[in-house]
């Protein structure tokens, strides 16, 4: 497939990783962190890890939007698919995601509530309009590349004149969960691995732009290198990254220029900045309350939110005692650091969120990295 | 979640909809969040809307980075 295969061609591969481990310095240690579950995937799937030197070591952030949803917004959603006369749409991952007390969406539907899996916010709206005499919520999740598509889906609701569909919104912010990851005082108490830099999103990036990362490379010192999912793109990146720590720099750079420019989408900045407002604080699974990490509907668009719409609780709920993940998304542990991993906890009964979504630490490493020690 | 795939635009149809392939598959999906889109432009589709579309120029350059790293490897 055009411009899929040649990013991950094995030659190319074994060039990069003879290139690293010229330039990666014996004596130095290089810890990065890739933000994105779809660099922790790529890393997974294609062993980059074994590829590189063992001074150089990739630790995996907190970037798969299921991951980080707190299991009170789950029970929230559970909450409104249970009220009478809704319609709970979702993507697929969402409604296997244990909310507290272990009951997911799946759950809920089994037990009479009408939850439905859909693809495309578009279909949220679609289903809106074919059960006038329902009210449809959708329960929105994900960091700012799922965003503008549900800015559309609420344009495109009020242009039908729908009155009975709604979003409850769980739309995270990228740039504020690195910098909790890098400032957070729970940080400060748990203790956090050292970063040299980060691999920066790739698709979030093409909406964002990779302008927003410059803030990190000037105020936490770190190097940051935007860069695609394929394997190739995250071996470049990491010689990037390798080579401005070695000259001491710490600059933004952009691996994906195929698709990444400076700006970003403005049609799709302009949209968002039009639909959602900031939140002044949103709780992160692993990382705690992130200022400034999530966004709302804007008023003017009130009739679109479910959480005006409806009187949704505020879940407390605490994750499972043994579950790892808030430790995983923060880098201070591996999945199998964890003792349900791969035994009370795997992808078909997750326990924790990290096993759920294909892009979760824990999922990528029981489906790549058990194989390969095996082998 | 975040995973999604370059597609090729293959028609442009009314209301921002388009017809993308990807090996062999179509599928409808939105072109609403870019620019001026148009047949034969490759775009990254997630949940069913385009991102942002493909630099084809870009592309080359970085695959010819990629080269030139292993041409130094050889050498090495
Ligand atoms: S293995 Fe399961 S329980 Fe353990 S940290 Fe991962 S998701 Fe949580």
């Amino acid at each position: 497939m055009k411009y899929i295969d040649e990013y991950r061609d094995g030659d190319l591969a074994k060039g990069l990783a003879s290139a690293i481990a010229r330039e990666a310095k014996p004596d130095c240690r290089y810890h990065f962190m890739e933000f994105c579950g779809g660099h922790t995937h790529a890393i997974f799937r294609y062993g980059i890890q074994d590829l590189l030197p063992s001074n150089v070591r990739m630790i995996h952030g907190p970037g798969c939007p299921v991951c980080v949803l707190p299991m009170g917004r789950i029970d929230g959603a559970i909450h409104l698919a249970k009220q009478p006369g809704v319609i709970l749409a979702s993507y697929g991952d969402m409604l296997r995601v244990p909310g507290g007390g272990r009951e997911s969406l799946l759950k809920a539907k089994a037990l009479g509530a009408d939850v439905r899996m859909i693809y495309s916010p578009s279909d949220a709206v679609a289903l809106a309009k074919a059960h006038p005499d329902r009210e449809v919520v959708f329960f929105a999740i994900g960091f700012e590349t799922t965003t503008p598509p549900t800015a559309l889906a609420i344009r495109q609701a009020h242009r039908e004149g729908l009155s009975n569909f709604s979003v409850y919104c769980n739309h995270v912010l990228t740039p504020s969960a690195i910098s909790s990851i890098l400032e957070a005082p729970s940080v400060r108490d748990l203790g956090t691995v050292p970063l040299d830099g980060f691999i920066g999103p790739a698709h979030v990036s093409t909406v964002i732009g990779s302008q927003p990362y410059d803030y990190f490379a000037e105020e936490y010192r770190r190097p940051v290198v935007i860069a695609g999912f394929e394997p190739l793109d995250v071996l470049q990146a990491i010689l990037m990254l390798i080579r401005q720590v070695n000259e001491g720099r710490f600059e933004v750079e952009n691996e994906f220029t195929r698709a990444v420019t400076k700006e970003g989408n403005m049609k799709a900045k302009t949209l968002v900045a039009e639909t959602f407002e900031m939140k002044r604080s949103f709780e992160w699974r692993g990382l705690g309350l992130v200022p400034y990490s999530a966004l709302a509907i804007k008023r003017q668009w009130a009739q679109f939110d479910a959480e005006a719409r409806f009187i949704v609780p505020e879940f407390k709920t605490e994750d499972h005692k043994a579950c790892a993940c808030g430790a995983i998304l923060r880098g201070l542990k591996t999945p199998a650091d964890c003792s349900l991993f791969a035994t009370a906890c795997t992808p078909e009964h997750p326990i924790g969120s990290c096993m759920v979504s294909a892009e979760g630490a824990c999922a990528a490493y029981y489906t790549y990295g058990r194989q390969r020690r095996k082998s | 979640m975040c995973l999604a795939m370059p597609a090729r635009v293959v028609e442009m149809r009314d209301d921002d909809q388009a017809v993308v392939e990807l090996d062999g598959v179509r599928k409808e999906i939105s072109v609403a969040l870019i620019e001026a889109p148009r047949v034969g432009d490759y775009v990254i589709v997630h949940v069913g809307y385009a991102l942002s579309r493909l630099d084809p120029e870009e592309a080359a350059k970085t695959l010819a980075l990629f080269a030139e790293m292993q041409a130094a490897g050889a050498a090495a």
